[in-house]
């Protein structure tokens, strides 16, 4: 890692809703081309980290790099463009459900004016072959679809910009393991075609160790431990071993009785 | 001892308060209508706007100008022959629908009808997270959902209240020959003679204002929501009963406006 520009730099990243305070100081550092996967409790904002880092929610203090730039002390037209590059795929797929899948899916090459909309629908169908869809469920409504086809409809609309950085808030919940696992192997896939850097929020342990390249846990606003993906389980940390053997006793019970 | 500066403080904290939310508003209007100025336009996303607020009201407008019109003739008949001033029901009939039956019951029946259904698109799409995918799709969300809405707003009430006027007039008119001996070319051409091109255009000034007011309100309370369907329920509410408010309190600025000097 000598000298190297991380990809996503984050330091001291600071948010607080009213006065309960979510992220309390965030480090995260992200290299170019490898996966990061994020583990933490429900509700400790792993979310809220992926949105502030796509301007979706603005942080209270701390910064955020790409490729060594500074995202909030940008104009605003230079910060649109920085996150132009950055594909998301939302925890519940975050579908348009007025318009048909094929439009969801060139939904941003439509707004970037690289496709005409003529060649939009045949351009859906394309990218929805990548993620082993047929291109006629491009003319079926979202919600025509199954919870797994909609996660697939949703990297599809994810990757269709090609992308260089793509965000997953966990990809697999609400999936049965076989579909899981299917999904995880197309994120895998399609992170590996594009060469893109990917960071992908998981309370799966299984998924963690398929997506990951590297792993960090979020834990009471801050990331507690970083290292290798395959190091999850034997990580030596009490709070990372309690949650990923899923154990009722250890330091985060502790908390949740105070 | 305190019980006056608690009060105190209770006001001040209310008046910041309705302060804050009506920076809010006014902030989101200038933003929505600066979006419809600039580039780039999604005239699909305004002519489906257009036949929600415009085409798809047209039944209920035209009815409810329909029925009011005759209700109006009915009863000012009796009002009227009170005082042996039959003659001037037709006038009465026109002004009133024109300057302001027609404006505020189309106001009213659309802010019911469209209000309602945008707070709920916006909001379902606030709540699942569309409106944070939108930003990542390139797409300015104040742009696409928005500006869209306020605009077709602004075309269609008046272009419904052109309807309401007419069959309004015409109802006044059905009940008052039909019903009441009225000779149907004195009273069309009372009707004529006494309506004013003022009446008419500030009715329909009214109206687009009405219509701004609407998809504002829709577009305010979806945008902002928070937490679930029940807030989408709270968003949907709070639209109907704000655009509906605002329509009358509107108008009567709106009338001293135009008619008062
Ligand atoms: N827009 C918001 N307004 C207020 N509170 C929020 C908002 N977004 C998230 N939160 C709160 O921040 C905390 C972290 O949320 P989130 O990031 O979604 O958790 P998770 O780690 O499960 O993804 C939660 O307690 C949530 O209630
Ligand atoms: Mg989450």
């Amino acid at each position: 890692m000598s000298g190297a520009v991380p990809k996503i730099r984050v330091r001291g990243l600071k948010k607080a809703f009213g006065d309960k305070i979510v992220l309390d100081g965030v480090d995260l550092d992200v290299m170019p081309g490898t996966s990061m996967v994020v583990i933490g409790g429900s509700g400790t904002g792993k979310s809220v980290l992926l949105k502030c880092i796509l301007g979706l929610i603005e942080p209270d203090e701390g910064s955020i790099e790409i490729d060594g730039a500074d995202l909030l002390h940008m104009d605003g037209k230079a910060q649109t463009a920085a996150r132009a590059r950055i594909g998301m795929l939302f925890q519940n797929g975050a579908l348009f459900d007025s318009i048909p899948v094929w439009e969801n899916v060139s939904f941003a090459l439509l707004a970037q004016r690289r496709v005409a909309r003529a060649g939009a629908r045949e351009k859906a169908g394309e990218v929805l072959g990548q993620v082993g869809l047929s291109p006629s469920v491009g003319d079926l409504s979202p919600s025509e679809l199954s919870g797994g086809m909609q996660k697939r409809v949703g990297l599809a609309r994810a990757i269709a910009a090609q992308p260089e950085i793509l965000f997953f808030d966990e990809p697999t919940t609400g999936l049965d393991p076989i579909m899981g696992a299917v999904i995880d192997g197309l994120i895998v896939d399609c992170v590996k075609k594009l060469g893109s850097t990917a960071v992908a929020i998981t309370h799966d342990m299984a998924s963690a160790s398929r997506i990951g390249d590297r792993a960090a846990m979020l834990h009471r606003g801050k990331i507690i431990w970083s290292g290798p993906a395959d190091k999850l389980l034997d990580s030596g940390n009490d709070v990372v071993d309690q949650f990923t053997h899923g154990r009722r006793e250890g330091p985060i019970q502790m908390e949740l009785r105070r | 001892m305190t019980a006056p500066l608690d009060w105190l403080a209770a006001l001040g904290a209310g008046a910041i308060r309705v302060c804050r939310i009506v920076g809010s508003i006014v902030l989101f209007a200038l933003s929505g209508l600066s979006h419809i100025v600039r580039p780039p336009f999604y005239g699909r996303l305004f002519g489906r706007a257009m036949m929600e607020i415009g085409y798809y009201s047209l039944p209920v407008v035209a009815l409810t100008a329909l029925f009011t019109g005759m209700v109006l003739a009915l009863q000012s008949s009796t009002g009227l022959s009170r005082f042996s001033a039959e003659t001037a029901m037709p006038t009465l009939v026109v002004l009133s629908i024109t300057r302001e039956l027609g404006p505020v019951l189309a106001g009213l029946m659309v802010a019911g009808r469209v209000g309602a259904a945008m707070a709920a698109e916006i909001g379902t799409m606030r709540v699942t997270d569309q409106i944070d995918a939108l930003t990542t799709l390139s797409t300015a969300p104040m742009k696409y959902l928005v500006a869209p809405r306020l605009l077709a707003g602004i075309v269609a009430l008046p272009l419904l209240v052109v309807v309401a006027d007419i069959l309004g007039v015409f109802g006044g008119f059905f009940v008052a020959t039909a019903k009441l001996g009225f000779n149907p070319s004195t009273y069309i051409a009372t009707t004529l003679s006494n309506m004013q091109t003022q009446d008419v255009v500030s009715g329909l000034v009214k109206a687009g204002v009405f219509g701004f007011l609407i998809a504002l309100m829709g577009c305010y309370h979806g945008y902002n929501s928070r937490g679930g369907a029940q807030g989408v329920g709270a968003a949907t509410t709070l639209a109907v009963v704000s655009a509906s408010v605002l329509i009358l309190a509107f108008d009567y600025f709106l009338s001293e406006l135009f008619f008062v000097r």
